[in-house]
């Protein structure tokens, strides 16, 4: 992403300071991540130092300090999804692509993450991989679902 | 389309809606909720499309994705219109027999009805089907005639009409009062009397004067508030409009987090068409009253749900609580005066005004009036959305909305009001939808109900939302970041085989500590979950530390050993 793109974002909300959070986030959702160099654009345009902006991008949660892999694997994990056996799928993803929710793999095939709820209660425990919904995951079935992602 | 200008202009596009629309003209409402799209709800309207194309039905047939109607578990949900047949789980291999047989020939297609577990019988309509019957669907049960991205659907069903009610012929201190005399309270959980908190604001000095509607939801396992949003945003912002005209405030914002995309998109829309409409920006409807509303994007995080944190993040700030000197209808948002109220009170509002206060506090207990929205999830057969009036004790909404336990299990016990809220045992299930009834049972009004049943193990629950609650503390108070670290190591022990005698007493102190001493609801109720398994399941605690031994047989290291 361009300075020019940046700048573009940050005018869109007036360059005030207080817009932190949602300028972040509109950068975020074109870039996918947030590279210390547009950390620091962004610093030096809503006049915000770099140490109060990760400050922000550590606490938030939707922020991601670290490039994404080619396929980013939600697992939802809210109450409905684990008391109907989440952790089991979680644990076999786990152990398949070697990391852990929040991480992305050396290969930068897979990041893994875990979500609260999805709202797809009703086909718990559900994966979620580039939109496409898994559902009614068994941990043998959810083995075969990331296995087909190259 | 040009703003409309009064009241009565408002009523005559209404009318110019429903004449230029035939109620005996066949309609089909595919609900195209996230969960139902999730089962392939968005390939059957797809299919729905092409066949009717196919069979040059363009003309005389409709067909829409609607809003949410709850019925999740039998998603994709598909009604038919105007004969109100209801199919459930359709596919779009079934789309065109559907179209042959019931759009055409009005035949009802048997295979596709909901059978009755226990009777065997079939049910043609939504309103013959046990899962919606005991329902009281005020604020919901239009859902599936909407689509969310029509305000002229919503116009159709009347929408809008309590807005131009209040503009027409009501003082903003007329609308305070008829909200007060409904006793709305406070969905989030604590029950606050709206119309006091309202009430307050407008009285506050001063200006400007702000409106929140907090959809964060960050409950795990709950998504009524959100997917509320996502099937009837209009219903949202009308409230929020009438709230606005009440408080006297001039901008407006929705606080949602963006798991839910369509949630954003849905609300965002329905924004962009009541401007259009004149709903929303200068001189509403004709009056003097302007008003903006915005959607603010959540950063993420649990503790944003609380109202101080809520506030410093709006602000660009890091989400900590504070310590809350000034109520917020004193000094709130930018230390203007605010009101901050769950998404599910201000879709109750334009219902008060409409109906009346009398009318509305006559639904519910004498104390909790109206109805409530719960996400129903778990080990239930019917996983949804319900909406139930306060006062339905919790055995009807599981065993006759929920159907009972899935695969004739054994109940175990509600959760209700998820990582801050606690459990019930079989024995206390009459308990009523009420707030002082919950909160002496030890439940919090939250928006999402989780059915265990006899394979769950609760002590394995109540780690599970201790590990969630130690990654969502902020960090900023010692009781609640030490504190549950503390308990979670011990929970980890109890499951582990390393539990030790003690542990248990140990727990109950630590969380006496938190619940005193921490600086936010959040840490404050942190344990809440805790303290009620201790009291009601106390034996699965002992089982897991004495025998060594998880009886619903979930904790892996425990089992395992019994195994051998």
């Amino acid at each position: 992403m361009d300075n020019d793109r940046i700048d573009q974002i940050i005018d869109k909300h007036q360059g005030e300071a207080s817009s932190l959070i949602q300028v972040l986030l509109e950068i975020q959702r074109e870039n996918s991540w947030l590279p210390k160099e547009i950390l620091e654009r962004v610093s030096e345009k809503l006049q915000v130092s770099l140490a109060q902006i990760q400050h922000t991008a550590t606490f938030y949660k939707a922020f991601r300090l670290v490039p994404k892999g080619r396929h980013e694997i939600h697992i939802c994990n809210g109450t409905s999804c684990h008391v109907r056996g989440a952790q089991g799928v979680i644990d076999t993803v786990q152990d398949l692509i070697g990391i852990r929710p929040g991480q992305t793999d050396l290969d930068s095939k897979f990041t893994l993450e875990t979500c609260n709820c999805l709202g797809r209660c009703a086909l718990g425990p559900v994966i979620e991989i580039e939109g496409k919904t898994h559902s009614k995951m068994s941990p043998a079935e959810a083995k075969d679902v990331i296995k087909k992602y190259e | 389309m040009a703003q409309i200008k009064s009241p009565e202009e408002l009523e005559k596009v209404r009318q110019g809606i429903l004449s230029g629309r035939d109620p005996s003209k066949p309609s089909i409402s595919v609900c195209a909720g996230s969960a139902c799209l999730a089962s392939g709800a968005a390939e059957v309207i797809a299919a729905f499309k092409a066949e009717i194309k196919k069979q040059g039905l363009e003309a005389d047939v409709d067909t829409k994705g609607a809003g949410c109607p709850g019925f999740c578990e039998r998603g994709p949900v598909v009604v038919i219109y105007p004969e109100e047949i209801c199919y459930l789980q359709v596919k779009p291999e079934d789309v065109s027999e559907i179209v042959s047989s019931t759009i055409k020939e009005k035949k009802v297609i048997d295979r596709l009805l909901y059978v009755d577990p226990s009777t065997g019988e079939k049910a043609v309509h939504e309103y013959d089907i046990p899962f919606y019957k005991k329902q009281m669907r005020l604020v919901i049960g239009d859902n599936i005639k909407i689509d969310p991205k029509s305000i002229d659907d919503y116009l159709a069903v009347g929408g809008y009409s309590a807005l131009g009610k209040v503009i027409r012929s009501m003082t903003p201190d007329q609308v305070i009062e008829e909200v007060s005399k409904s006793n709305l309270r406070g969905r989030s959980g604590s029950g606050f009397p709206a119309g006091f908190k309202w009430e307050s604001c407008r009285k506050s000095e001063g200006e400007p004067k702000y409106i929140i509607c907090n959809c964060h939801e960050g409950d795990p396992g709950a998504f009524a508030d959100r997917r509320l949003l996502e099937a009837t945003p209009h219903t949202v912002l009308e409230g929020m409009i009438i709230g606005c005209y009440a408080i006297g405030a001039a901008e407006g914002y929705i606080f949602v987090g963006d798991e839910f995309p369509q949630t954003v998109e849905n609300a965002r829309l329905a924004i962009k068409q009541a401007e259009e409409y004149g709903f929303l920006g200068k001189n509403i409807l004709g009056s003097d009253f302007d008003l903006t509303i915005k959607v603010y994007i959540d950063g993420g995080g649990y503790v944003l749900g609380e109202s101080s944190s809520l506030m410093a993040s709006m602000e660009g700030k890091i989400g900590e609580p504070r310590t809350k000197y000034d109520h917020a209808t004193d000094r709130g948002l930018w230390a203007k005066p605010t009101v901050l109220n769950n998404l599910q009170t201000w879709v109750n509002v334009p219902l008060i005004i409409n109906q009346g206060a009398d009318s509305f506090s006559k639904i519910g207990t004498e104390e909790s009036t109206g109805t409530r929205v719960f996400s129903l999830t778990g080990k239930v057969n019917n996983i949804g959305m319900v909406e139930v009036p306060m006062g339905m004790t919790f055995r009807e909404i599981v065993f006759d909305i929920g159907g009972g336990i899935r695969g004739n299990k054994k109940f175990k016990a509600l959760q209700a009001g998820g990582p801050m809220g606690g459990f019930i045992p079989e024995n206390l299930l009459d308990l009523q939808v009420d707030y002082e009834e919950m909160k002496k049972a030890g439940l919090a009004m939250g928006p999402g109900l989780i059915v265990a049943d006899e394979n769950t193990c609760i002590v394995d629950m109540v780690k599970y939302y201790l590990t969630f609650l130690a990654n969502e503390s902020c960090g900023k108070c010692t009781p609640c970041r030490d504190g549950l670290r503390h308990m979670l190591k011990i929970m980890n022990r109890i499951t582990e085989g390393r539990g030790q005698k003690g542990d248990l007493e140990l727990l109950e102190i630590l969380s006496e500590v938190q619940k005193s001493a921490a600086l936010c609801a959040l840490g404050q109720g942190a344990s809440d979950p805790l303290r009620a398994s201790l009291k009601h399941f106390r034996d699965e605690y002992e089982a897991h530390i004495e025998e060594k031994r998880c009886p619903a047989g979930v904790c892996k290291v425990l089992s395992t050993a019994l195994n051998i």
